[in-house]
């Protein structure tokens, strides 16, 4: 990398300068950091202290780590323009094959492959579907989304499947301890180790280059050589992947799976943390970080909203208004979106 | 007879055969068939019956002439539109502009059309045709300044539904019917007839059967459009602007999804509507149609009117030099030396077809050369690139570089084997808008760039440079948005794309399309250059002066067809619109 071409690079843009297009560029930075930031202050206060202490922060990084997982999934997903409804399910199923494998003498030890494999397998046959018969993602997912629920539940006659020694339940119950309150979680650190790794993929990669392309232009990418199907069969394995590494962390920390209520609604609260993080929903823009950050945004608002004693119906309301709020300033971010 | 007395008195004459002539040499058949209100239809079924009768007949005695008078239920001089008709034409449009962003797309067109003549208007693309048929229709609004008479009075057509109330109906090439629903359906969309606040589908049916019979449709009201041909709904469209009275009646390019006898089938509506006083204007590129059909001719060229050919003057010979009439600009920098014609040709094209939009093409492109094609848009030039890129399925022929037949099934073949295409719509099918120029520049390149699947990202800054360097582009940075750079730097970044995979054979279609001149120019030296490395080019251009100026040798297609070949000194305005339009005489030796 020479100099010269560091100093190009670094020049800043000379934009119009008015109002607007200055407060776009901030958010366009920042994203929803400051949010985020005043947030966390707010309920510190108003929550008497209790908010910003390191057992609460511990407590948060935790409920955080599976959504950041998921949600990490679907950034490659809505990336390229497309959507996965089904991650929920595939976490509840892939949740149900690890505790039965677990619970089989000689074989517990594949209970965490079972788990990723479960998640693989039903990716792979969304991004069949999408890459190869050309059916909408959101039909596909919806369809999974339905199916793969009933499944969940057939695996374990519908009723919950318990087991006490879970061999990796370390994973979802220890941490580093950093001090005699405060300890990282395994289950953060886990959510940081996927959203290093989808980092690396999306901007280090060939790979990740053209996830973004296909996002922005599909009608580009065939023409520019990008084998379109190949990289939406990624997309779609990578989230079934992260949802089953959803259902090990979930599993880990519950000793247990259960058909019907596990995962409910998982997918939507990935879709808000990818949207919050300020990812476009028809695709081509978007960063992971902005992905930690929704993720984030939404564990600080159930936690905080808990600690400041707002009731459950109201923590409901709230949360959805705030992905609206988000995807409006979306809107202000990119005001001419693509369709 | 007192019509007759009257007509000469203003300058009319009644001819032999029945028709009125203008001094202008417009003809105008049975003048009393000239009012088409709905409540004449009756009337009307009448008279063409008994005008259909006269078709018939080579030439009508007087006979015939008196019996169609004296049945006759209005006289001439009842009728309000005939007594115009020596006075103002139905339509005259005077000044008409319209800028959009600066620039001037039609500059101070005056046209008239006159009741009872059939006015075609031609151009080639992009003179303007299509956006002065715009305003006619109400989609756009002309600039201040123009002025709209519609039969002598000033009239302002501000959106579709004033240009609906002032009878103006338009055909388009684009059907814009409900298929779903039933022809009287169409026929009343927007304005269903109601009883007690329902609907009623008895009475539209009867409202427009006597219409159809007129029509001479072969089909009833209540019959639904999604089983019917093209052709078949294309009459329900008519039927439609009649049924909304239109006096002035627009076709833009009719024919094209019609066959031979369907076409023939329309020409004599649009004959019989002629004969019942409308003002047609017929847009078409097809020569013989003109001749066929055309009482006058007016042809447009950038935007501005050149000129309007009478009956008595039409040649096709003419209206092709009125519509290429420029001069060739100088800034093309052509050298034929490159053409290395002792080389084995870089790319054999023989009877690629893909059964619907391009017949069977056979083509050579040597080392060196910028091989032009030529033709109307909608001729299959763009089809034909994207089957030699792999874009589209293929059904027959085959590809030849160098000596290898290749095996492209997609565009991912196409560029391993070094084949390039740039696409003529660089924003829906070429660039990634929210990418940097460095991204856009290196997409076709990092997958080879990069170790196991890692991005060398040195790599890639370098040949940004390059790009930038090589290419003359004006950005910020290398990472600023491609988005916001204007259209010639757009297009550079994406042919910097292109030619970063190392092509051997570079196909550019449309390259200076909404590219200001100087980036044209270099658009050109960029070209020449890589003609001058050997590569073979091949540019596809409805701009005929860029055409003429880059091309070493020129194919020229038409509807689907390759139909001739032009080199050197016979490259010519003239030549490759006669070969564009199928004008008979054409200077075509087809070379091998």
């Amino acid at each position: 990398m020479s100099n010269s071409l560091t100093s190009t690079a670094s020049v800043p843009p000379v934009a119009r300068h008015d109002a607007r297009s200055s407060a776009r560029s901030l958010f366009q930075a920042a994203g929803m950091l400051p949010a985020l930031i005043l947030l966390a202050l707010g309920f510190h206060f108003l929550g008497g202290h209790r908010f910003l202490t390191g057992a609460n922060l511990s407590i948060i990084a935790q409920q955080a780590s599976i959504n950041t997982v998921l949600a990490s999934g679907m950034t490659f997903v809505i990336l390229t323009g497309g959507i996965d409804l089904s991650v929920g399910s595939i976490l509840a199923f892939a949740a149900m094959c690890g505790l039965i494998v677990s619970l089989m003498p000689g074989l517990a030890w594949l209970a965490i492959p079972a788990c990723l494999g479960a998640g693989l397998l039903i990716g792979l046959f969304n991004g069949a579907l999408i890459a190869g018969v050309r059916i909408p993602p959101f039909i596909v997912t919806l369809g999974t989304l339905t199916a793969v629920r009933g499944l969940a539940r057939l695996m374990g006659n519908d009723r919950t499947i318990f087991n006490a020694d879970l061999s990796f339940a370390w994973i979802g119950n220890d941490g580093i301890a950093v001090t005699s309150t405060f300890t990282i979680p395994w289950l953060a650190v886990i959510a940081l180790a996927v959203v290093v790794a989808s980092w690396f993929i999306l901007r280090r990669t060939v790979l990740g280059v053209h996830i973004y392309a296909i996002g922005g232009n599909p009608a580009a990418a065939r023409l520019s050589g990008i084998r379109v199907g190949a990289v939406l069969m990624f997309v779609y394995a990578a989230s079934g992947v992260l949802a089953g590494l959803g259902a090990v962390m979930s599993s880990a920390r519950l000793y247990a799976a259960n058909g019907l209520q596990l995962g409910q609604s998982y997918e939507l609260d990935a879709i808000a943390a990818v949207i919050l993080g300020g990812t476009s929903f028809v695709g081509g823009i978007g960063s992971i970080w902005g992905t930690l950050v929704g993720a984030l945004l939404i564990a600080v608002l159930s936690n905080g909203l808990i600690l400041v004693g707002v009731s459950d119906i109201w923590q409901f309301i709230v949360k959805g208004l705030v992905i609206i709020v988000a995807v409006a300033l979306d809107r202000f971010r990119a005001p001419t979106a693509r369709t | 007879m007192q019509p007759r007395d009257r007509t000469r008195k203003t300058g009319c004459c009644l001819s032999e055969t029945g028709t009125l002539c203008r001094s202008s040499g417009a003809r105008i058949t049975s003048p009393s068939l000239n009012v088409i209100l709905p409540k004449h239809y009756i009337f009307l079924t009448k008279h063409l019956l008994s005008s259909r009768r006269a078709e018939g007949t080579s030439a009508p005695g007087p006979a015939a002439r008196t019996i169609n008078r004296e049945t006759d239920p209005m006289s001439l001089a009842q009728n309000p539109l005939c007594d115009r008709q020596d006075g103002p034409p139905l339509l005259q449009l005077r000044g008409i502009s319209k800028t959009f962003s600066g620039v001037r797309v039609l500059k101070d067109v005056s046209l008239e059309a006159h009741g009872g003549e059939i006015l075609a208007l031609m151009g080639e693309n992009g003179a303007g045709k299509s956006t002065l048929m715009k305003i006619l229709s109400g989609a756009y609004t002309a600039d201040p300044g123009g002025e709209v008479r519609i039969a002598g009075q000033i009239e302002k057509i501000t959106n579709p539904a004033s240009a609906r109330a002032l009878g103006i109906g338009i055909i388009y090439q684009e059907l814009a019917l409900a298929p779903n629903l039933t022809v009287a359906e169409n026929i009343h969309l927007g304005s269903e007839l109601r009883r007690n606040g329902m609907i009623d589908r008895a009475a539209m049916s009867e409202a427009c059967r006597a219409l159809l019979l007129e029509l001479g449709a072969p089909f009833g009201p209540d019959d639904r459009l999604s089983a019917m041909s093209v052709a078949e709904q294309q009459l329900v469209e008519i039927a439609r602007a009649l049924h909304r009275d239109a006096r002035i009646l627009v076709l833009d390019e009719p024919t094209t999804a019609l066959s031979a006898r369907e076409t023939e089938r329309l020409f004599l509506l649009i004959r019989k509507l002629r004969a019942r006083g409308l003002a047609l204007i017929y847009i078409s590129h097809r020569m013989d149609e003109i001749d066929e059909l055309a009482d006058r001719v007016s042809v447009l060229r950038d935007g501005a009117h050149v000129g309007t050919l009478e009956k008595d003057e039409l040649s096709s010979a003419r209206i092709v030099s009125m519509m290429v009439g420029r001069d060739l600009s100088s800034f093309y920098e052509k050298d034929g030396s490159h053409v290395r014609a002792d080389l084995p040709p870089v790319l054999q094209v023989e009877g690629l077809t893909d059964g619907r939009r391009v017949q069977p093409a056979s083509f050579v492109l040597q080392p060196g050369e910028v091989l032009g094609i030529a033709g109307l848009v909608g001729a299959g030039r763009t089809e034909l690139a994207r089957l030699i890129f792999g874009a589209d399925p293929r059904t027959g022929g085959t590809v030849r570089l160098g000596e290898r037949v290749l095996d492209i099934r997609s565009p991912r073949d196409a560029l391993a084997e070094g084949i390039a295409y740039l696409t003529e719509d660089r924003k829906a099918l070429g660039l990634f808008l929210d990418m940097s120029c460095s991204g856009n520049i290196n997409l076709g390149v990092v997958e080879t760039d990069a170790r196991l699947g890692v991005l060398d990202r040195a790599r890639g800054k370098q040949r940004a440079t390059g790009s930038f360097a090589a290419l003359r582009i004006k950005a910020q940075t290398l990472l600023t948005t491609v988005g916001g750079l204007s259209g010639g730097n757009q297009q550079k970044v994406l042919l910097g794309r292109l030619l970063e995979t190392g092509p051997r054979v570079l196909i550019l279609d449309e390259p200076t399309r909404g590219v200001d001149i100087g980036a044209k120019t270099e658009i050109y030296r960029i070209i020449n250059d890589l003609a001058a490395k050997g590569l073979g080019i091949l540019v596809i251009s409805s701009e005929m002066a860029e055409i003429i100026g880059v091309s070493d040798r020129v194919i020229v297609m038409r509807e689907g067809q390759l139909t001739g070949e032009l080199t050197g000194s016979a490259i010519t305005q003239e030549a490759i619109m006669s070969l564009a339009v199928g004008l008979a005489a054409a200077p075509s030796p087809l070379a091998a």
